[in-house]
């Protein structure tokens, strides 16, 4: 089984409410000039399911990347089990990593490998494990998402998602602390809409994890979301359980929870104003 | 001209320090790793087999046609002289410290240095590579080092092999098709031919030049900007460049040999 990287372990007082798992504090990050988070503040409480959700653009997939250590915040502190992700060097990075799963939206599997070899993949390159110590493993990774049976599969032969099963599979392969899920739900079917959800429910609950998804899918999302974190213009818009979130009187989450096409989201692109494209519809074209 | 803009000049410096630093910050992570990797040989026995063994049709097929090219021209000039018998050593001389490695790898770019880009640079934009490195595991040891290891090896294997086929082409013109003296082909090549100076200086070239294609095919697929049109352009790149290079380098290491 993997190491676990020094100093991760917290005594624990049961009369304490138990530290967040992953926290944001006072984060700012941009891509050259343009700001996409401004100043963020939050926590990922441990042991739940944690939605991101928010406008597209709007930084979530960035918020997932800074946890993961692929982008450095430029200001605050992005804290992983209580320790700056900003402060480790490659090798607490990576070890950091190992306690880490993460869901891509394509789910990235790798396209030379089957299905088994795909989960199997982390636990070759991180543990010392036999190779029928590893079969047994990735059946049993493989059963959790129900497909024991394509492990002969390759990636190009699988549904868009049994392909997103499948890298949820190896995404639990070592037994992560937090699972990050990216749009885990997009181009779904409903059925495996459903079957995916459900899924990541249950191996939150059953292996104990904490959970962090980012998703557009408000009605799925907030079915299996404790916490829901709204991201707008480079900040928090609104944070709550789902219940909370629902009643917000905030124009701009009234309009993202009730799908409103215009609002303090515009429809349109800023641009020249449409007289100055079309002319004065009442004194004919200029 | 608005590009002579002292900016745009100090801009433009800035940009290509920036490429050319993250290009050897990268050779030396490829370079680092290359004890390890040999702990890993099947990795790079894997991408052997693949940049090598299917390289091998175009290798041959081109060496046999050179050969035979070389064996008409050669035959062409030398009857002039009354000296067709050196048919033998001069294509080999011609192929073993020149065109052996150089237009071996010219082929190997065309051939296993685009499909090298190619994979990098869509692994790089189906997430495959983030996705590696969120499992904690390093993509440039994982999937370019190997490569990179395989690319190097695999150079002057192609060579010798271009080479040898080469001179079987040079053999089926010049003696069984134009009547040169068998004896003569082989003695003259066997008598001409100096191990160390002429065919070591191809093997350095081709070993040089294996450096030198797959490392700029990998830089290009890992640089490679994540969409279709960035994975075309930086393919393109490969082609252009790793060409450039074989070229220019050929002469300085001939002009090198030449001169020890």
């Amino acid at each position: 089984m993997p190491e676990k990287a020094p100093g991760f372990f917290i005594e624990m007082d049961p009369a304490t409410p138990p530290q967040p798992f992953a926290e944001f504090r006072d984060v700012t990050f941009g891509y050259g000039t343009r700001t996409i988070l401004d100043g963020v503040s939050f926590t990922v409480p441990r042991g739940k399911v944690t939605a991101l959700m928010g406008a597209s653009g709007g930084g979530k997939t960035t918020v997932l990347r800074l946890i993961g250590g692929q982008q450095r915040a430029q200001r605050g502190e992005v804290l992983f089990d209580g320790q700056d992700v900003g402060k480790f060097d490659n090798a607490a990075l990576y070890l950091a990593r190992r306690r880490m799963g993460m869901l891509f939206q394509s789910g990235a599997l790798f396209t030379d490998m089957t299905v088994f070899d795909n989960v199997a993949f982390p636990l070759r390159e991180h543990t010392q494990l036999s190779e029928a110590l590893v079969r047994d493993v990735v059946l049993m990774k493989l059963d959790a998402v129900g497909l024991r049976g394509a492990r002969d599969l390759m990636p190009s032969e699988v549904s868009g998602g049994m392909a997103r099963r499948v890298a949820l599979a190896r995404a639990i392969a070592l037994d992560p602390d937090l699972v990050m899920y990216d749009e885990p739900f997009a181009g779904l079917d409903p059925i495996s809409l459903g079957t995916a959800a459900r899924l990541i429910r249950q191996l939150n609950d059953t292996l104990g994890l904490t959970s962090i998804i980012v998703s557009h899918d408000l009605e799925e999302t907030f079915r299996i979301a404790d916490h829901v974190i709204i991201l707008a213009n480079g900040s928090i818009a609104a944070q709550g359980t789902p219940a909370e979130v629902r009643e917000s009187v905030d124009p701009l989450v009234h309009q993202f929870v009730n799908a409103l096409p215009d609002g303090p989201v515009r429809f349109h692109y800023p641009g020249v104003s449409i007289e100055d494209d079309f002319g004065n519809v009442e004194g004919g074209r200029s | 001209m608005s590009w002579w803009k002292p900016a745009d000049v100090g801009f433009a410096v800035r940009s290509h320090l920036a490429n050319l630093g993250y290009g050897a910050k990268l050779f030396m992570r490829l370079l680092g790793p290359g004890a390890q990797i040999m702990r890993r040989f099947s990795l790079v026995r894997d991408q052997i087999h693949f940049l090598g063994n299917y390289s091998l049709a175009i290798i041959g097929v081109s060496g046999l046609f050179v050969g035979f090219v070389l064996g008409l021209q050669m035959y062409y000039a030398l009857q002039r002289y009354g000296s067709s018998e050196a048919l033998g050593l001069l294509v080999t001389l011609s192929l073993v410290r020149e065109l052996g490695p150089v237009v071996a790898a010219l082929l190997f770019t065309g051939r296993a240095g685009t499909s090298l880009t190619a994979e990098i640079g869509l692994m790089k934009a189906d997430e495959q590579l983030s996705a590696m490195e969120m499992m904690a595991v390093d993509p440039v040891q994982r999937i370019l080092a190997p490569r990179f290891w395989a690319g190097v090896i695999t150079m002057p294997l192609l060579a010798a092999v271009f080479s040898a086929v080469g001179i079987m082409g040079g053999y089926v013109v010049g003696v069984l098709m134009l009547g040169v003296d068998p004896g003569a082909f082989w003695g003259q090549m066997q008598g001409g031919v100096d191990v160390w100076r002429d065919v070591g200086n191809g093997v350095i070239k081709s070993i040089v030049f294996g450096f030198t294609v797959t490392f700029i095919a990998l830089l290009q697929g890992y640089a490679a900007q994540p969409t279709p049109e960035g994975v075309s352009r930086a393919t393109t790149r490969t082609v252009v460049t790793a060409s450039l290079a074989v070229l220019g380098l050929d002469f300085l290491l001939t002009a090198m040999m030449f001169s020890i």
